[in-house]
């Protein structure tokens, strides 16, 4: 526990950071998909890293939450993109626009 | 140089760089597996901050079980080329301006702030908070209520999975 918490927090914004450009910039459905798990990892590693500053438990216990409801979302996710390729043929997000009018 | 802070430079450094890799390839099969690559050295990162725990489930669970679902899902789907449907290079090139702001911003916030410069690690503390006993024992006598409610979400998420991929909606 000799280096500072400072490198952990950096490191896990950078990582958030990559992940919301990822979101912005890519047009594939499920690399945008991939970009927010990535986002859901680098606050995982936030809450390790109190969790372990803090010599408390509890933050380990949410990443074990949110790991739970990522695979759920994963599932789900994923299932609904199948059921879009169906329907328009493409992964493209533009294009997939059905809920406007 | 201690252990802990070689491990640490080993591991950022891979996770960083396969971040970066993994939302700049053009092909998303890549792209998973630097994905892939990036969740297991979080894995090592976890270990390096006494998480056992969370550190093996990080690879069973996300490494193994989330990431092989996505590459048999890009596998079943062959999508198209993305060079047909990416967007304009100016809105890309304004997207990583506003991320290095951002960025910016938030590396002086932390190393700027005060919170926990005065609270001492404690390492018999940190490597107990890690271990899978006291984990357990919070699940199952603090947190039982969320727990419960995990496994039903679970549930609920495999049969509208079956529902959704089932067959063709209107």
């Amino acid at each position: 526990m000799n280096i500072p918490i400072d490198y952990y927090l950096i490191l896990s914004g950078f990582m958030f950071i990559v992940g919301v450009a990822g979101v912005l910039t890519r047009r594939n459905a499920i690399i945008v998909f991939m970009s927010v798990e990535l986002m859901l990892n680098s606050a995982n590693l936030t809450l390790v890293t109190f969790s372990s500053y803090l010599g408390n438990s509890v933050g380990q216990l949410f990443v074990f939450f949110v790991m739970t409801v990522a695979a759920a979302e994963a599932a789900v996710g994923l299932a609904i993109i199948i059921a879009m390729f169906r329907n328009k043929l493409t992964l493209n997000i533009d294009e997939i626009n059905i809920l406007k009018w | 140089m201690s252990l802990q802070l070689a491990l640490f430079i080993l591991f950022g450094a891979v996770a960083a760089i396969s971040a970066v890799l993994m939302i700049t390839r053009e092909s998303p099969v890549i792209s998973a597996l630097f994905l892939i690559l990036n969740f297991a050295s979080l894995a090592g990162l976890y270990l390096t901050l006494n998480a056992q725990f969370i550190a093996v489930t990080q690879v069973i669970v996300y490494a193994g079980a989330i990431m092989v679902l996505f590459l048999f899902v890009i596998m079943l789907l062959k999508p198209e080329h993305e060079k047909f449907f990416s967007i304009h290079p100016k809105m890309k090139i304004f997207t990583f301006i506003i991320a290095l702001i951002v960025f910016v911003q938030l590396v002086f916030m932390i190393v700027f702030s005060q919170t926990l410069k005065s609270s001492g690690p404690n390492l018999a503390a940190s490597i107990k908070a890690g271990t899978i006993e006291e984990i357990g024992r919070q699940l199952y006598t603090n947190y039982i209520l969320p727990f419960e409610a995990a496994g039903y979400l679970l549930l609920a998420a495999t049969i509208g999975a079956l529902v959704l991929a089932k067959k063709k909606f209107e």
